[in-house]
């Protein structure tokens, strides 16, 4: 059989090895293959979702299926920040809306939508679990608590200018973030470099790299 | 009482409370080897049994009741649900990230207890930093000898896979978190058959909440009675409270049961922000019917008392509102994230999650109609007929049930407020 990702990264093949690995059964790995995927081809394509149906047995529907069921797989292309601003009630009640027009208007990007130059993609999101730290904010999933809609703007400011390649959440709540919903704990040096969870296999790398 | 079973080693090590070192330093692993070295899994199971523990993720079944239901058959998995994404709710987040080991022992000591040899972790997608702490303690545990082949020599194995969810709220359902963990759209199942006997892969399964499994290694130590003596009897033990809204000091706190709202609230959240007047508070994150400082300010926080009066601790979020607060904009953030999340399989709740976000959106651009506030609650009605708490179900999952909590909560004690917006011109979105 021929390999279906053979045009795929060196790292990318042996990750989604790995990942087919790690379940009794083939299609668990439907989810992380899809992330991989994203990277792979910047986000969810139809030949992603036919690469991921072959290498766990089903069909390119069934994938389809379950791409176009979850927030976090994109089915069209993303910018290379993905910024997503919880709306949610603690959010809410605390100026997460303002925060998300600062957003849209410092990127002259609207919700759901990439703006030309591929820099941003903009969206408001559902809790994102940082009520303590309301209003929050991700930017490739990577978190900065205590946001406020002067501090947005400087972030989307500061990323715009220094295009970090590697996103870190310490970094950007040093820079732009307030109260936060509990101590982080150590300074952590990983973080995301591109619009997929910075996780393992999926996209992360450290500082630096 | 300053009992503190889940969070004592973080606030006391920040900078480290994380790492194996640290967690060794501290007791960490001894209960994995006092389980493996002096007890049948039988009599692990028989200590959660009789610490009365309630589940931690929002039902409140007792931990160990369901660990009893799993069926005798093999293979069969624990899973763990960290798909924590009720809104208000943050404190898995923090015990994840904060102590990973802690979590990771519970799941290792679980698993020996219920005979599973290969443990899941379904963490939320926008989780990276709790999976990537989780990851590292799994792996300094595999090095360690704590977990892999033959652990400590006891001839017991176990393999830990840590599964990264999609953005799907409804995936905190336990039948829908098992689809999804097959690589299937997380699509709530009809129960029964309950996981127990038919779970991942259609094999018997377990499926409990971070919280839960974290307390199991304090409980494995100390024992059941131990547990059971904390707290109020059918309160047994401390629970994660996460606040936020307008509080002074939001946060998570680990709490004994049985305090009132008026101490939890003024107290360990600080009070009201700007010393404002408390206007509501919601006691068990979006899902539950809201309270009001008028009725129950005293009411003492348990699982049981917050039942009786009609609403849920759930998994302990709670979200302040004050005065200022515009009711029907608050009920509509949240009836918006229910229609948002609905897996639409059943049609009360996705039409009618989608209808009452429209109904609201109408009333707050200030074109409500004087039919809609019947119109609302005749629609939540359809959703959840009768509209008690726990509600009346014609849903496969308490999704639909849960949009309509808002809506009946300010029709119940805003409704004069509700009825002075409508025929407003004022925008109020």
């Amino acid at each position: 059989m021929s390999n279906p990702i053979a045009h795929w990264s060196p790292v990318g093949q042996e990750r989604a090895k790995e990942v087919l690995g790690q379940y009794p059964e083939k299609r668990s790995a439907v989810m992380p293959l899809l992330y991989l995927a994203s990277i792979e081809h910047a986000f969810v394509s139809d030949e992603a979702m036919r690469e991921v149906a072959e290498l766990t047995g089903i069909t390119p529907a069934q994938v389809q299926s379950v791409a176009s069921f979850y927030s976090m797989f994109k089915r069209e292309s993303v910018g290379r920040y993905l910024v997503s601003v919880c709306t949610s009630i603690s959010c809410h009640l605390l100026g997460g809306d303002q925060v998300f027009g600062a957003v849209e208007d410092a990127s002259g990007v609207q919700h759901g939508a990439t703006g030309d130059d591929g820099t941003f993609t903009v969206e408001h999101v559902e809790c994102i679990g940082a009520c303590g730290g309301a209003p929050a904010v991700q930017v490739n999933y990577e978190l900065v608590e205590g946001v406020t809609p002067d501090k947005a703007k400087a972030l989307i400011a500061w990323l715009k200018d220094t295009a970090p390649e590697v996103v870190l959440a310490d970094e950007m709540q040093h820079l732009f973030g307030g109260q936060r919903s509990f101590d982080w704990g150590p300074t952590e040096a990983e973080g995301a470099v591109g619009p997929v969870p910075a996780f393992g296999p999926f996209g992360s790398a450290k500082e630096g790299r | 009482m300053t009992e503190r079973i889940l969070t004592a080693r973080m606030d006391a090590h920040p900078s480290d409370s994380n790492t194996i070192a640290r967690y060794e330093d501290t007791g960490g692993y001894q209960a994995l080897r006092k389980a493996l070295t002096s007890m049948a899994p039988q009599e692990v199971i028989d200590e959660v049994k009789s610490s009365n523990m309630r589940g931690r993720g929002g039902a409140g079944f007792p931990t160990g009741v369901k660990w009893g239901f799993l069926a005798d058959a093999s293979p069969r998995y624990l899973v763990v649900n960290c798909d924590e994404s009720e809104p208000g709710t943050f404190n898995d987040r923090q015990l994840t990230e904060r102590d990973p080991h802690q979590l990771l022992e519970g799941i290792i000591v679980s698993s020996y207890a219920l005979g599973v040899d290969h443990a899941f972790v379904y963490i939320r997608g926008e989780y990276p930093k709790a999976a990537r702490r989780l990851m590292a303690a799994v792996k300094e545990a595999e090095s360690a000898g704590y977990l892999g082949d033959d652990i400590l020599g006891s001839g017991f194995s176990l393999t830990v896979t840590l599964h990264l969810g999609g953005g799907a709220y409804i995936c905190g359902e336990e039948t829908a978190l098992l689809n999804s963990l097959e690589g299937r759209r997380g699509e709530p199942r009809l129960k029964p058959p309950f996981p127990a006997i038919e779970g991942l892969y259609a094999k018997p399964t377990i499926v409990n909440n971070v919280e839960s499994i974290s307390n199991i290694p304090w409980i494995t130590m100390n024992g059941g009675a131990a547990y059971a003596a904390i707290g109020p009897e059918r309160s047994a033990g401390t629970k994660m409270m996460s606040i936020s809204g307008h509080v002074k000091r939001p946060g998570n706190h680990e709490i004994v049961m049985g305090m009132t709202w008026r101490d939890f609230i003024y107290d360990l959240g600080g009070g009201i922000r700007d010393d404002k007047e408390l206007k509501c508070w919601i006691p068990g994150g979006a899902s539950s019917p809201w309270f009001v400082p008028s009725v129950h300010l005293d009411t003492p926080l348990t699982i049981d008392d917050v039942a009786a009066n009609g609403s849920m601790i759930g998994a302990g979020a709670v979200v302040v509102m004050d005065e200022t607060t515009n009711v029907v904009a608050a009920a509509h953030s949240i009836v918006r994230f229910f229609a948002h999340e609905s897996c639409g399989q059943c049609t009360p709740c996705r039409e009618g999650t989608s209808w009452l976000q429209d109904i609201l959106e109408r009333i707050l651009s200030g074109k409500g109609r004087p039919q809609d506030l019947d119109l609302m609650l005749d629609v939540s009605d359809n959703i959840s007929p009768g509209l008690t708490w726990p509600p009346a179900m014609t849903t496969i999952c308490p999704l639909g049930p849960s949009a309509t909590a808002p809506v009946a909560s300010i029709m119940r004690w805003f409704r004069p407020e509700v009825e002075a917006m409508i025929g407003e011109k004022a925008a109020h979105v």
